[in-house]
């Protein structure tokens, strides 16, 4: 039994860390989208989109990592929460729909450009709220019976995941506009900096009115933060975030190219941290736990093997990729 | 609002085969597209390195250009099927997710993460990486697709012919022999069909491209390259895509007999020799297939390679375990039709560049521009007849697909059914407006790659010496 236990509990660690790699290298790309509105000018978009052509489509793949390999590894998880999620899935599969393909069609069309501008701004806002909005349904609960979900199409919807909703939104734009200050310069660049200070504190109020409103959903969430020894463990979560914000305020004052996005990053997995602390070893919170979900071990094994050859692997070409197209990205040198 | 009006009193689970029947059929299409462009730009960009003729170059950029368009709405369609087992499904993703769930986490891990990777590379990265490390991505691309191919195929062919598994407490099917699951009885064929159809389809629309040029003018070098090379693939694999097909129905005969009843239009057993209906109106109602014509003990020959066999009719299938017979039996033929003008087309080229006039002949470049969509048409038809022709199981035999379908209400399947019919008709009638918009100019001398990541070039570039044959 103790062979089933580690496998579930390392398979645990893989899909979230391939979630957490979608949520940051996805983020910054749909942070871009949400960021859309506030740079009208036709350069800066095309700029913008320039940074992250050649990868986006590499980081929506750890999306389908993300969701194959539940299926895969837990496949009653998968089985009872995408259900659960169905509206906001299906609003976050048309979202990425339409960001997915503007990446070629604004360069396809002149007159019509504009079009695929408001999809791809469109479609990052739709897509960012839905996960955000998923993430909140899950951390609150979803009603489950047998082997089942047995809840409505719309419970999903309560004040809560409309607040996940609305800060994982400006949590990816704190990643576009730190993104685009590591990718950019000149005007725009500048007008990144100028955001990311009005970003950064949304970003912790954000993460500050999560932070409090999720205690209140389940006397566990309460204990597992505040109950003594407990504490020992969670309270360096808090003090990592304050000091990963002095860090990021002060790579923004001295202008520090370099600094902002690694940071932001940073607050990203911080707060990733703190999710799983909240929800272990439940992987649908309150009702299953990830061994009650796992896959036989033939299952989760079989693919272990290929999980330690290859991520690595992919790891090592993926970063090859960023590496060929590292350095700023300058107007005019993208396109004709 | 009231919801006791949703439409013609419609259940959750036809909702759901509709909506999956409509994102399959649309998805389908950039697959078997990508699969076969992705090898030609290999191909292409091999011959050009190898030849350092600038035609081999153009037509690269070229055709890279209508890849890239293509790849995107392939990549966002198929992230909405690997999410659809869950949504619309979640019985079966529950019961097939330890079997089948680890083959879709190897397709994305050896498969999507490797062209993703290099596409980068591939479109906007020839000037960054130098000729031999641009090449080796677009190989990995290349590679990629088949590996894609290889896996999703695996886990499809699975659920038409289970093995290697064995069923656990909670009613889940478990892997027994991984070996055995992964290279099930219909897997090879359906693998070898499926790369095939890609390929050919892939050869039409380069074929038709091309002589849609060649109609206008003649002497354009790309395009006469492009169709030299389409028409070499259609004669040589559509007759090997004829013997697969057959081969592949021969194990479809052994493994999913009832199938191939539906197919054959068989309502009635045949003890000695079954007849060969070559169209017909087939009524599940009146059981028969109607105003058929058809070839006398022709059906024996074909299936059981011999003239008096008996073969079963659907007289001896319950009738809850029938497939759609008119569906099924229609898109077969719709297939199998295609096939053979595939293989006539190849015919025709043949001849014509034996009498020198493959690049003159305004009747063969006029069948070809014509034959342009032939390809994803057999595919789409080969595809409902496969899947229609396996109901009513999702896991053939096993897993009835009344049972595979989440606990949803017909409101929830209805409403994200029509908002996928409306963004998918938007967004991809887009997309093939702009593809053909990129066919319509033939490829020029000196062609760019795709806009985005790429330094302009220079204005002043020399035209190629390649570009006009006299």
């Amino acid at each position: 039994m103790s062979g089933a236990f580690d496998l579930a509990a390392l398979w645990a660690f893989i899909i979230a860390f391939a979630v957490f790699v979608y949520v940051v290298m996805d983020g910054f790309d749909l942070g871009l989208g949400i960021l859309f509105p506030l740079f009208p000018a036709k350069a800066d978009r095309d700029v913008m989109m320039n940074t992250v052509a050649p990868v986006w489509d590499g980081n929506e793949t750890w999306l389908v990592l993300g969701g194959g390999g539940m299926m895969a590894a837990f496949p009653l998880a998968y089985a009872v929460l995408m259900p659960a999620l169905y509206t906001p899935v299906v609003a976050m599969l048309i979202g990425l729909i339409f960001r997915g393909v503007a990446f070629e069609f604004r360069w396809r069309t002149t007159q019509a450009r504009n079009r695929w501008d408001i999809a791809f701004a469109g479609g990052s806002w739709l897509a960012a709220l839905a996960q955000g909005v998923a993430l909140g349904a899950i951390l609150q609960g979803v009603h489950v019976e047998e082997r089942h979900y047995a809840g409505g199409w719309w419970d999903w919807l309560t004040p809560f995941s409309i607040l996940t909703g609305i800060s994982l939104a400006i949590g990816y734009a704190l990643l576009g506009a730190t993104w685009l200050i590591l990718k950019t310069e000149g005007e725009l660049r500048d007008k990144a900096y100028h955001l990311t200070w009005y970003l950064l504190f949304l970003m912790l109020a954000a993460i500050g009115a999560v932070s409090i409103a999720t205690p209140f959903l389940h006397m566990q969430y309460a204990q597992r933060w505040f109950a003594w020894p407990n504490l020992i463990f969670t309270a360096p979560v808090p003090i990592a975030v304050a000091a990963a914000t002095v860090l990021l305020l002060h790579g923004l004052a001295n202008k520090q190219d370099s600094q902002p996005f690694p940071l932001a990053l940073a607050l990203f997995a911080l707060s990733y941290a703190g999710l799983g602390i909240s929800m272990y070893p439940y992987i649908v919170p309150q009702s299953i736990t990830i061994w009650q979900a796992a896959a036989p071990q033939s299952s989760q094994l079989f693919m272990l093997v290929g999980v330690a050859v290859l991520i690595p692997l992919i790891l090592g070409y993926t970063a090859w990729a960023y590496w060929v197209f590292r350095g700023k990205i300058r107007p005019g040198s993208g396109y004709h | 609002m009231s919801w006791s009006l949703w439409p013609w009193g419609l259940d959750a689970v036809v909702l759901a085969r509709a909506q999956f029947a409509f994102t399959m059929s649309f998805h389908i299409v950039f697959p078997a597209f990508s699969i076969g462009l992705a090898s030609y730009l290999a191909v292409l960009e091999a011959l050009w390195l190898w030849t350092g003729r600038e035609v081999f170059l153009n037509l690269f950029n070229y055709w890279l250009k209508i890849f890239a368009v293509a790849f995107g709405m392939g990549v966002v369609s198929g992230i909405v099927m690997s999410y659809q087992f869950g949504t619309n499904w979640s019985a079966f993703a529950d019961k097939t997710g330890p079997v089948i769930g680890p083959l879709m986490a190897y397709e994305v891990l050896t498969a999507f993460f490797l062209e993703a990777g290099f596409l980068g590379v591939m479109l906007f990265g020839l000037e960054r990486v130098g000729h031999k490390l641009h090449f080796m991505a677009t190989l990995m691309v290349a590679i990629g697709t088949l590996i894609s191919a290889f896996w999703i195929l695996s886990s499809n062919s699975w659920m038409q012919t289970p093995a290697g598994y064995a069923v656990n407490a909670d009613g889940q099917f478990v892997p027994a022999d991984w070996l055995k699951l992964i290279f099930n009885p219909s897997f090879p064929y359906r693998l070898v069909h499926m790369v095939l159809a890609a390929y050919l389809t892939t050869a039409l629309v380069v074929g038709s491209v091309g002589a849609f040029h060649l109609l206008r003018d003649q002497h354009l070098a790309g395009p006469r390259v492009m169709f030299s090379m389409a028409m070499w693939m259609a004669t040589l694999v559509a007759p090997i895509q004829i013997l697969a097909g057959d081969q592949h129905g021969l194990d479809t005969l052994e493994h999913q007999p009832v199938k191939i009843m539906a197919m054959e239009g068989h309502f009635d057993s045949h003890p000695d020799g079954a007849p060969l209906i070559l169209f017909g109106w087939p009524s599940e109602s009146a059981a028969k297939v109607k105003y058929a014509i058809e070839i006398p003990k022709m059906g024996s020959v074909i299936l059981k390679h011999s003239i008096n066999a008996p073969m079963a009719g659907l007289d001896t299938v319950p009738r809850e375990n029938w497939p759609p017979v008119p569906i099924t039996f229609w898109a077969f033929r719709i297939m199998v039709g295609m096939g053979m003008l595939m293989f006539a087309l190849g015919l025709f080229s043949l001849w014509a560049r034996w009498r020198g006039t493959l690049y003159r002949s305004r009747l063969l470049h006029l069948f070809a521009l014509l034959m342009g969509p032939a390809g994803f048409i057999a595919v789409v038809a080969g595809w409902i007849t496969t899947e229609t022709g396996r109901q009513p199981f999702t896991v053939y035999g096993l897993l009835r697909t009344a049972d595979s379908a989440s606990p949803l209400a017909a409101p929830a399947v209805g409403s994200s059914l029509i908002a996928f019919v409306i963004v998918y008709f938007a967004v991809f009638a887009a997309g093939a407006i702009y593809i053909l918009r990129l066919m319509k100019e033939p490829p020029h001398p000196g062609e760019a790659g795709p806009p985005a990541g790429v330094p302009a070039r220079a204005a002043g570039i020399t035209p190629a010496v390649e570009g006009y044959v006299r």
